[in-house]
């Protein structure tokens, strides 16, 4: 890509609807300050890979953004309307009000995190059921059709115990895209994947990018966000040292921190 | 000989105890696992108040002998204007009692679910009482599984106790067939063998159950 289109690409993201904002967001655990002034715009159609050294504060980033962990400062927006806290902070959503703007965000967890004591299909179908108030037989046809999109058609009826790592996040991609969500975002979806397991998830993942999912993924796998993050945001000690268009994040870091974490990568992967 | 052939010959004074002791175990068990489910609840609460008084009641019912607190019971209840007969105040004392024991399994299961699989829930837009009864109890069942069977078992042994408040119970009717008859040795070893083959029941039924939890864990 010429230096022109980069810009004419990112010209063309800045001008699509934000999906996701977060603003000013701090966060402590007891006296460790984990994310300090965070601000960031996700927009509709983007691939945000968050990088950054471990203990970088993306896992905590992640989780503010749907609340999981709840920000000391600063306010999250899902399409231009406040999450968690009410207008001008402070005051926290009621838990019900809270649940229902969860629903228009997908999550992928590190370690699948899929209901153990229900079928894949059922892991699939369980929140558009009792959350959503889809009828069975509505969720169970989205479910399937999803099911066969992540190539397991074959292990509906299987219990998440029965199946692979790989097979497990390809079942949750599945479950998060059953609620139709806005954005989803994956924390370190492939790193407890043996190797050989890695690829079948990122081929799903690469499947959504192309389909104009928004996503925000924080991942180790340099090579995936190299090739499809829409931009890269670098995180270290709890601040975004530098964001930018994949190929300038690699090719020609702004930083020395970001310099020095790839270099540092590169060194591990040779 | 003639001892056990006399047993035989009153085996319908066993056999009432022997339906009184399967019945009251049955409510029992329906009744402290509903209780030990309930009592969960608040112990696991991010809530002072309720995980206190949770605590409270779990440690004051584990501290006291069962013995003990079936009489209690059985004194305490008139008193507090409950008209309930002794067969009924014995299967209240039980499920009480080992609810307690239940709750402190399912607390443990609980503290012990991976944290992530309760955070899905919530990121899906779950909470209260659909995530708890969707989400959270039934692994926290499935995990207390083993464990469950041996309160079970427990809830057997609690069952003979009731004889001291005259429940007609397997142990009741042993005492009463030997001291009318004295036919000691005979009428406890016939009763040893029905409460042993009770707990065998119980431990296959628990066993079958378990395989069943093992690939929903
Ligand atoms: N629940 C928590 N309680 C206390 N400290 C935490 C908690 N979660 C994360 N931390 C701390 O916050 C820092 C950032 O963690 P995290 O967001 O998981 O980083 P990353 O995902 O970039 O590795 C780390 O120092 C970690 O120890
Ligand atoms: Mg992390």
């Amino acid at each position: 890509m010429t230096d022109d289109q980069t810009t004419m690409s990112q010209l063309a993201v800045q001008q699509r609807p934000v999906i996701l904002e977060v603003s000013g967001l701090s966060k402590s655990f007891g006296a460790n300050p984990v994310l300090r002034d965070i601000s960031l715009k996700i927009h509709k159609a983007e691939t945000v890979c968050l990088l950054g050294p471990s203990g970088s504060g993306k896992s905590t980033l992640l989780r503010c953004m749907n609340w999981l962990e709840q920000p000391d400062g600063g306010t999250v927006f899902l399409a231009g309307q406040p999450l968690g806290a009410r207008p001008g902070g402070g005051l926290r959503m009621r838990d019900k009000e809270l649940a229902a703007m969860r629903t228009r965000i997908g999550m992928v967890f590190q370690h699948f995190a899929l209901w153990p004591h229900m079928s894949v299909l059922q892991n699939v179908m369980e929140a558009p059921v009792h959350v959503l108030k889809q009828t069975k037989d509505e969720a169970r046809a989205t479910a399937v059709s999803l099911l066969q999109r992540v190539g397991l058609a074959g292990k509906m009826d299987s219990f998440p115990a029965r199946l692979s790592g790989g097979q497990k996040q390809r079942v949750a991609i599945a479950r998060a895209l059953a609620m139709k969500p806005e954005v989803i975002l994956f924390d370190e979806p492939t790193s407890s994947l043996d190797p050989e397991l890695v690829g079948e998830v990122l081929a799903v993942m690469q499947d959504l990018v192309r389909e104009g999912m928004t996503m925000v993924v924080v991942t180790h796998e340099m090579g995936f966000a190299r090739d499809v993050a829409s931009r890269v945001v670098f995180m270290d000690g709890g601040h975004i040292v530098e964001s930018g268009p994949p190929d300038q994040f690699f090719e020609a870091p702004q930083t020395e921190r970001a310099r020095q974490f790839l270099m540092r990568y590169a060194a591990r992967n040779n | 000989m003639n001892e056990f052939a006399l047993v035989w010959e009153h085996r319908d004074m066993i056999l009432i105890g022997f339906q009184n002791t399967l019945l009251i175990v049955v409510l029992g068990t329906v009744g402290s696992l509903v209780l030990g489910v309930l009592l969960t609840i608040p112990l696991m609460s991010r809530r002072r108040g309720p995980a206190l008084i949770g605590t409270i009641y779990v440690d004051a019912m584990r501290c006291v002998p069962f013995l003990l607190f079936a009489y209690l019971l059985y004194f305490a209840l008139p008193s507090l204007g409950l008209d309930f007969d002794n067969w009924w105040t014995g299967v209240v004392a039980l499920i009480l009692y080992n609810g307690a024991y239940m709750a402190e399994l399912f607390r443990g299961a609980w503290a012990n679910l991976p944290k992530e699989l309760i955070e899905a829930g919530q990121a899906y837009g779950f909470t209260g009482w659909v995530l708890l009864r969707r989400i959270i109890l039934p692994p926290v069942i499935f995990a207390a599984i083993p464990l469950v069977g041996n309160q079970l078992i427990q809830i057997v042994k609690d069952s003979a106790f009731l004889t001291i408040i005259a429940v007609a119970e397997l142990t009741h009717e042993a005492t009463s067939l030997q001291t009318t008859y004295f036919v000691p040795f005979a009428s406890f070893l016939a009763v040893v063998f029905l409460y042993w083959l009770t707990c065998l029941s119980i431990e296959s039924t628990v066993g079958y159950a378990n395989r069943l939890a093992e690939v929903r864990r």
